[in-house]
């Protein structure tokens, strides 16, 4: 039987640096949720599936169910609750989801949330094809997706400066 | 959903991780990017008593190319790789195979080698590495064994690294001027293990005729399949013989049945994702082949 010593683990999440101690195995949306109590980021399949638990580390979307942790010491972590505007009111992608009544329940929403908002830096003005791609690898279940990909266009629509929106940069 | 305790190492240079992983033998495992890794280990299917932690390890996060190979190392993240501008130019089956890797959430995360040594018999990689021959770099503290992808695969989840070998890198030979590649796969939903997938690679001779088509075929055998579909293609347009394709793949392959797919459904689509993995690679291969 192994011992566990807990390990100092230090993150940037949505901008605070965060200390904890923490056993090895401890998954990141655990630390998230558990030690930070950053509740937003949900964990639904646990295996890398449904996307629910996405987060963004050092900008790149990744399952906070799949990393240990500890492996990810230093990194900037943003969670949903740091996808919001700087006034504490909704970011864009937030009032894009609002706005367009893409969320139902609300589980898979957070994993949304970050995976377009990483997105849309990459991809700002995608066509409905390449929204439909850019989330395939979340899963909802209530609302038939239609509503989820209009808002990642709005967000779009939102977050591009007004002169380069029409036939802008596309991929 | 709880991962057993594990004790976790972080080693600070490669070294220090062949060391490390030397030590710990058979109780040791190595820790990439982690998505096929940590699901099994949350599943309690895996449960190593030690880790080490190769991610911060900036000498393995790597692509180069050299006398006429890429070379990924450990640390190179599938996303980088499927977008490396270098890597579509010299071998463009990698790209078209990783955007058949899970999600590009995973791929931002997961690694190239980590998939080629986890070796599902469901996954892309492996098919690459094997249909182009290349080459894995094992290293451990006698040094850098080089195995060929072909001595690499010994069957599912089983490969020819020992306990405290690591990875270092794995080798792709660039794809010689005048061929073509294509890779083509199907699965249940979106970003699932394919029930098949074929890698497919075509050569044109001197003549501008195709002189060469192999497949590896994935999901229908404990490693993926190579076949030599070099008889099928019919004449100097390059157009493919189904039968002579058909009997080529049934002579080949025998896939076994389970809850995703039956035994007689996996040989059907391989015969068709290898008609259709081909039909492209020769198409790419006459048009001059290197640009997709």
């Amino acid at each position: 039987m192994t011992t566990e010593t807990p390990m100092h683990l230090s993150l940037v999440v949505n901008g605070t640096r965060r200390e904890v101690e923490v056993p090895a195995r401890r998954l990141l949306s655990d630390v998230l949720r558990h030690d930070l109590g950053l509740t937003g980021t949900h964990v639904g399949c646990e295996h890398g599936v449904c996307g629910a638990c996405t987060v963004l580390v050092d900008g790149a979307p990744m399952r906070s169910c799949l990393l240990f942790a500890v492996s990810v010491e230093g990194a900037e972590v943003t969670t949903v609750e740091g996808c919001r505007a700087a006034d504490g009111s909704l970011g864009p992608v937030q009032a894009a989801f609002r706005d367009c009544h893409a969320l139902q329940c609300g589980f898979c929403t957070p994993g949304f949330v970050t995976t377009v908002t990483a997105y849309l830096r990459e991809n700002r003005a995608p066509t409905e094809t390449e929204a439909r791609e850019a989330i395939s690898g979340n899963l909802c279940r209530c609302t038939g997706y239609q509503n989820i990909v209009a808002a990642v266009l709005k967000a779009a629509e939102a977050t591009v400066p007004a002169e380069a929106a029409p036939g802008g940069e596309r991929r | 959903m709880k991962p057993s305790p594990f004790t976790y190492h972080r080693p600070t240079s490669v070294g220090e991780a062949v060391s490390t992983l030397a030590g710990l033998g058979a109780s040791g495992k190595v820790l990439a990017g982690g998505q096929s890794l940590v699901p099994l280990m949350s599943m309690r299917l895996s449960a190593p008593d030690h880790l080490v932690d190769i991610n911060g390890l900036a000498e393995l996060d790597t692509v180069e190319v050299s006398d006429g190979q890429v070379r990924i190392g450990a640390g190179a993240r599938q996303a980088r790789v499927e977008r490396d501008a270098v890597v579509r130019d010299t071998v463009p089956l990698l790209g078209q195979a990783l955007v058949n890797v899970a999600h590009p959430t995973i791929r931002n995360r997961g690694t190239v080698v980590g998939s080629l040594v986890h070796a599902d018999p469901s996954a892309e990689l492996p098919a690459v590495l094997l249909l182009l021959g290349g080459v894995m770099e094992l290293r451990s503290p006698d040094g850098v064994r080089e195995v060929a992808a072909t001595d690499f695969f010994l069957g599912p989840m089983s490969t020819a690294a020992r306990p405290g070998d690591l990875a270092v890198a794995a080798r792709f030979p660039c794809q010689p001027p005048g061929s073509g590649t294509s890779f083509v796969e199907v699965s249940r939903r979106h970003g699932d293990f394919a029930l098949c997938g074929a890698a497919a690679v075509a050569v044109t001779g001197p003549d501008g005729a195709i002189s060469s088509a192999r497949v590896a075929l994935v999901g229908v055998g404990g490693t993926a399949v190579v076949v030599d579909m070099t008889p099928a293609v019919r004449g100097s347009g390059g157009d493919l013989d189904p039968s002579v394709r058909d009997g080529l793949v049934d002579e080949h392959v025998d896939p076994e049945g389970d809850i995703h797919a039956t035994a007689d459904y996996r040989r059907e689509l391989a015969r068709v994702v290898t008609g259709r993995a081909l039909e492209q690679a020769v198409g790419r291969a006459r048009d001059g082949g290197r640009r997709r």
